[in-house]
């Protein structure tokens, strides 16, 4: 655990970081105006470019919280993605309570499961989403609360390492199950699909899918700057310190239970983000979400990327994902053991991920 | 032998007056589904044994009809003519086809006719065949056979059926002595019994609900044994998923997600060798036990390797070894699914493993379940055995305990490491033959159950074989009496819930290990 | 590749018999093939069931191409893994219609799936076709679903469970995974059993997770809810993977299909495939088409799948036959439209009629449902279904269920 991770790179490497990064984000921007430009424009992008770059973006958000979380604070939480889903939840609740009476049956208030489940009221936990800011405040509260408890429970306990990381894989286990069950009112398996509109935008159009991609942008580079912002202060220095060595940082005097809190719970709420502006995109949220398999492999992201270093946690959310987008369709039989070959790979040879690599990469060449 | 002779020649005539209604009520069986129903029972009214090999065939799909109508009874790969007995070819015969009401009224008939038999299993079969169709005219015949009838489990069954056919007459008298034998029982059949005749008959209702209520006091004792045995079979299921992860999560640290994985690639051992044991027939049937064996060669050699090829390397990262060995799941899964295909695979249960066992107080449990939780318990112990008894158990606690010191005291810490996971892997393609009796073999059998075996190894307490023994049996006995009151996946999640705040409550577990151990 | 297949359409440019003329001409492969997406997921929990749709779409995709092609041009799979993601699916499918610019998509199992594409495939205009039994309560222009709706499936087997041959049950406990179409197919039966005057009391309905594999109790549950003195019947909605742990704890409990029979909608002979079914000879499934049916179609899909397959031993099902009826109907619309553009083949497709292997010719109808025979069939030691019940001919779907009172007031179109 005391290894390093988060030693300061060389400043020439820091400026080339950043202007990789600008350039990335700005040529991300592009997208949707590119693919606004006619269909046989050599610079064409297709929606299908964009609705699943926009889908990366939400997870690079995922990523990022995760790296706070790990890389930053040494929580290794398996049940991020349940976070993430708890932001999607409140979002869709959001977008199904906007169908209105758009739904199969006409009903002027119920989503359609609830009216072929037979519910004659919308239950409590309901009331109130049909107002965006309220649906927002609850996409960050709700995956912010949870993580206070889970957080608050654990911390003080001092369950740290591995105990932790299975204590959130259960956390994250539990709610899938309960997720499932149609008694619940969330839809059970099916979840919420068939969304209308958001903010009086119809989805499914080309403003809409650019609106969701310029938001999800934003909320990534905000995200970015958030975390960059807070790992150069005092907070992310003791932070790193409790990483490395709870006992000596408590020893000197440091509240780690309350430092850990405190990011536990920003990272579960930008997760929490994360998931909200993912829903819209993909039109879907359902309780596979929360399946443990699901966090696992956003952590393999960060680790896939580099831990510690937030450019390395966006890095490895698109890297991995656009991997797995392109080899689901060509190779359909065999994509799962490059997936799983790159990760072993990565954890044996390439410790600190990618970011690593182009690190130990430059500094040859300076040498 | 003469006087044999002299006896087969006086039964001739009425012999030849029975052939005739015989053989009129043969063709009828392989009619329509009415017309069989009343060949059946004409049949079963004639009484005449020949009937019940025909009758049985028909019940075991063995019967066919030739090209010609003749019908035949096939077993195994020859044929005869049902009658006579004589060889037939059934190149173009035809089987004969039955549905569930054809297959309740022979179940009836064939009681009646096999309550004389000579081989016990038979008469209990029938016993339980004549209480299941109970008719008032099976009194006669049922107190024959029971003052023939010595063994007093086939006994006890007999007074039962011979209290449902009384229930089932037309005089009150009759009737009351049959609610008298009824609440003697403590099942659910003879509960349903009386309640049937207590609809129908009203007039007796105030009987039958004393019968009723005495058997109800029964059963409420014998069901909360059987949700014991559930909870226990449960559990045993759970420490088996679970033994080979205390061994190499709670020895060795490493967070071995393909755990799963390994489970999986034991039942598929199981499959291979059920698969390749078919041709030779005097191994055919052990090829269960065999497997236990072969699958633990199997997941301790991929262990093994996967320790030597890459764990070592990432040893003092726990962390680390999570996400590599999740990368390594992963491929084995689709390399599984690759080789096998994704459908499920058929690995059929030895005899001795199916149907119900019946223990005192009619607690009824399971054969499979069964042993599965003695075989569980086997492996615990050999567990045990093995750590606390040989030389390689000693040097693995060493390791464990100092690392240091004990390659100082010559002990090849990598070699003990190999033999340490290889062991841990070899029990979870264990728990993979037992769970291949119970579940799907599917290349996804392992993925539900790791979770659970984390869970169990936690909250017993990690390094604590004991700990992993009372963790899942009470987690295991907990669900199981939850599940009635919350539901399936209510009773899973609160279990979950509690785990998790028993965790922030005792991090190290039930039985937390002390001294300098824990520090880790 | 081009030149086998002229080769072979010369030798069987006679026999084209299921597909109209016109799509039998000189120019075969000439023109840019014709795709045909295939969205099944090949890893994950639903792999189990989907993979083998996907190997029934490429033997027909073969099949095709065997006899001609498809407007004189050749017939090419495209095949992506969702991964038994839901939003992945939604992915794919936008990737499939958009990228790879398919013509007809075949996919999708779960309802969840089929939800999650369902945009996708309105917005971009495409055509989808379902090949699975589900709960109904959907119609949409760009989805052509050719397994049953629940009439054409659950009301049928229940009211044969309370026949005379099915043994006349009064009392009925609904098993069901926790999903959409358990819950949607057990309301509506409720209301039919209600209908047919069975009271409350005598109906127990439980859900359990998917792959649950721990049937100790309920079955036992359901043996003490069958000690009430009236006869008892199960309807079973457990989906695919729980199925295998079910009927080995009822086999185990010794519940025998003469005292408490089960009737399955999701179990068919691939899920027997992997169980001992000699405990379970009698229990019944329902469905609209079983390996075991008599007729030249039938032999004639078994023969082609089982050579494409190369493996003799391989069963067909339910959803298989779905999806092949769904293909053949789809290249006859697209001879008839004379084009692969969604609109005309859509319209094309209303009325459009095949002999499919179930016995029976089946037809499209404008609620974008097939008309279907329901067969109930009781499960054999060999792992086949024995036919002891079918209606007399196809009946048409009722994807808006009359028992479920909001469909009243459902506003039309």
């Amino acid at each position: 655990m005391s290894v390093a991770l988060s030693a300061p790179p060389p400043s020439r490497l820091r400026l080339g970081l950043r202007a990789g990064l600008g350039v990335a984000v700005l040529l991300l921007a592009a997208l949707p105006t590119l693919n606004a430009l006619p269909a046989d424009h050599a610079l064409h992008v297709s929606d299908f470019i964009v609705s699943v770059t926009g889908k990366w973006i939400c997870y690079a958000i995922l990523a990022l919280s995760l790296d706070l979380a790990w890389g930053y604070a040494g929580i290794l939480s398996l049940g991020h993605g349940a976070f993430f889903a708890l932001g999607g939840y409140a979002m869709g609740m959001h977008l199904m309570r906007l169908i209105g009476p758009r739904g199969a049956y006409g009903h002027p208030v119920l989503p359609d499961f609830m009216v072929f489940l037979g519910y004659t009221d919308l239950p409590w936990f309901w009331q109130g989403f049909q107002y965006f800011p309220y649906a927002m405040l609850m996409v960050l509260l709700v995956p912010g609360a949870l993580a206070l408890v889970v957080g608050f429970l654990a911390f003080r306990s001092r369950i740290t390492g591995v105990y932790l990381s299975i204590l959130t894989q259960a956390m994250t286990y539990a709610l899938m199950l309960a997720f499932f069950r149609n008694d619940m009112g969330f839809g059970g398996n099916n979840g919420f699909t068939d969304f209308k509109e958001l903010l009086g935008m119809p989805l499914g159009t080309p403003a809409a899918r650019a609106m969701l991609f310029y938001a999800s942008l934003v909320a990534l580079v905000g995200s970015f700057l958030i975390c960059a912002a807070l790992t150069r202060t005092k907070y992310g220095r003791v932070l790193t310190a409790i990483r490395d060595a709870e006992s000596r940082a408590r020893f000197l005097g440091y509240d780690t239970t309350q430092h850990k809190l405190f990011a536990f719970v920003l990272s579960a709420m930008l997760a929490g983000l994360a998931g909200a502006l993912y829903v819209p995109q993909v039109g879907i949220i359902n309780p596979g979400e929360f399946s443990p398999g699901n966090s696992i492999e956003a952590v393999i992201w960060v680790a896939v990327g580099g831990r510690g270093t937030l450019a390395g946690a966006v890095l490895g959310a698109f890297s991995v994902n656009a991997l797995k987008t392109w080899l689901t369709s060509a190779a359909p039989d065999l994509w799962l053991f490059v997936l799983g070959g790159l990760f072993v790979a990565v954890t044996l040879f390439l410790p600190r991920g990618l970011i690593g690599l182009f690190d130990r990469l430059r500094r040859r060449r300076a040498s | 032998m003469r006087l044999l002779f002299l006896f087969l020649l006086l039964l001739v005539p009425a012999k030849g007056r029975a052939q005739d209604a015989f053989g009129a009520a043969l063709p009828g069986l392989a009619g329509g589904f009415a017309q069989q129903v009343e060949a059946a029972e004409r049949l079963g009214a004639l009484g005449d044994p020949r009937a019940v090999p025909i009758l049985r065939a028909l019940y075991d799909g063995r019967l066919l009809r030739g090209a010609d109508g003749a019908l035949l009874i096939r077993d195994g790969e020859r044929a005869t003519v049902a009658v006579t007995g004589a060889a037939a070819d059934a190149a173009e015969a035809e089987q004969v086809r039955i549905n569930n009401r054809v297959r309740a009224v022979l179940r009836g008939v064939l009681g009646r006719l096999s309550l004389v038999s000579s081989d016990p299993a038979e008469r209990l079969a029938a016993a339980e065949a004549v209480f299941r169709s109970r008719t008032a005219e099976n009194i006669p015949l049922l107190e024959a056979a029971l003052a023939r009838e010595n063994s007093a489990r086939i006994r006890e069954r007999l007074e039962l059926a011979l209290g449902a056919s009384r229930l089932a007459a037309g005089d009150d008298a009759e009737r009351r002595a049959g609610i008298v034998a009824l609440s003697a029982s403590a099942s659910t059949e003879a509960r349903s019994v009386l309640l049937e005749a207590r609809a129908a008959v009203p007039a007796l209702s105030s009987e039958i609900d004393a019968a009723v209520a005495a058997i109800d006091r029964r059963l409420a004792v014998r069901r909360a044994a059987e949700t014991f045995f559930q909870g226990l079979s449960l559990g045993s299921v759970l420490l088996l998923a679970a033994l080979g992860l205390a061994v190499t999560f709670g020895v060795m640290g490493v967070i071995n997600m393909a755990h799963g994985e390994f489970v999986m690639l034991g039942a598929y051992t199981t499959f291979v060798m059920q698969e390749a044991l078919r041709g030779i027939p005097a191994l055919a049937p052990w090829s269960l036990p065999l497997s236990v064996p072969a699958a633990f060669l199997v997941a301790a050699a991929c262990g093994a390797a996967m320790e030597r090829g890459l764990i070592r390397h990432l040893y003092g990262r726990p962390l680390e070894t999570l996400l590599l060995t999740f990368g390594v799941g992963m491929m084995i899964q689709q390399a599984v699914r690759l080789v096998f295909g994704a459908q499920n695979r058929e690995v059929s249960s030895p005899p001795w493993m199916q149907g119900t066992l019946e223990l005192a107080f009619g607690v009824t449990v399971t054969q499979n379940r069964l042993w599965i939780l003695v075989f569980s318990l086997v492996v615990l112990g050999l567990t045990v055995a093995a750590i606390r008894l040989t030389r390689f158990g000693l040097e693995m606690r060493a390791v464990t305990q100092n690392r240091r010191i004990a390659a100082a005291m010559g002990i090849r810490t990598g070699r003990v490491d190999a033999f340490t996971f290889a062991f841990g892997s070899g029990i979870a393609g264990i728990a993979g033959v037992a769970l291949s009796q119970i579940d799907n073999v599917s290349p996804n059998l392992g993925t539900g159950y790791i979770i659970d075996s984390f869970m169990v190894v936690v909250f017993g307490g990690v390094g604590s074989l004991a700990g992993t023994l009372v963790g899942a049996m009470s987690l295991g006995v907990i669900n199981k009496v939850l599940e009635p009151y919350a539901g399936v996946v209510l009773a899973k999640v609160f279990v979950l819930v509690a785990i998790m705040l028993f965790i922030q409550r005792r991090p190290r577990g039930l039985f937390a290990l002390k001294g300098r151990a824990a520090e880790q | 590749m081009t030149k086998t297949l002229i080769t072979r359409r010369s030798v069987i440019a006679g026999a084209g018999a299921v597909l109209a003329a016109p799509s039998i001409r000189p120019s075969m492969a000439q023109g840019a093939p014709i795709k045909v997406g295939v969205l099944h997921s090949l890893s994950g929990t639903m792999a189990i069931s989907e993979t083998a749709l996907r190997d029934t779409v490429l033997m027909m995709v073969e099949w095709i191409n065997g006899r001609g092609g498809l407007l004189g041009r050749r017939v090419e799979a495209v095949v992506v893994d969702p991964a038994s993601n839901w939003p992945l699916f939604a992915e794919k499918a936008r990737e499939l219609l958009q990228v790879h610019k398919v013509d007809v998509t075949f996919g999708c199992w779960t309802s969840v799936s089929r939800k999650s594409v369902l945009p996708v495939f309105e917005e971009l205009n495409g055509m989808l076709f379902y090949p699975v039994q589900y709960e109904g309560e959907e119609q949409s222009r760009n989805i052509f679903y050719t397994g049953a709706a629940p009439n054409q499936q659950a009301i049928p087997a229940v009211e044969y469970l309370m026949s005379a041959d099915g043994g006349e049950a009064k009392r009925i406990a609904l098993l069901g995974t926790d999903y959409v179409y358990p819950r949607t197919t057990n309301r509506i039966l409720r209301a039919f059993l209600i209908s047919k005057g069975i009271p409350e009391a005598d109906i127990m309905e439980e859900y359990t997770p998917f792959g649950h594999s721990d049937w100790q109790g309920i079955v036992a549950r359901v043996k003490r809810f069958a000690g009430e003195g009236k006869k008892t019947a199960i309807v079973s909605t457990i989906n695919g993977d729980a199925n295998v742990p079910f009927y080995r704890e009822l086999g185990n409990q010794g519940i025998k299909a003469e005292d408490i029979p089960s009737v399955a909608f999701s179990v068919g002979e691939e899920e027997l495939a992997g169980i001992d079914t000699r405990p379970l000879v009698g229990h019944l499934a329902a469905w609209n088409y079983f390996m075991s049916v008599q007729s030249p179609a039938n032999t004639e899909f078994k023969n082609l799948w089982q050579a494409y397959i190369k493996n003799p031993r391989r069963v067909t099902n339910d959803p298989m036959e779905a999806t092949l009826v769904g293909f053949k109907m789809w290249a006859q619309a697209v001879a008839k439209a004379g084009s692969t553009a969604v609109d005309p083949v859509r319209e094309a497709m209303y009325g459009q009629k095949v002999d499919a292997p179930c016995g029976y010719t089946l037809e499209m109808h404008r609620n974008h449902h097939l008309s279907k025979p329901v067969m109930i069939g009781e499960v054999q030691a060999d792992g086949q279904f024995n036919i002891v019940w079918k209606t007399p001919g196809p009946i048409v779907a009722e994807n808006w269920s009359p028992f479920i009172p909001e469909n009243a007031s459902r506003r039309r179109g």
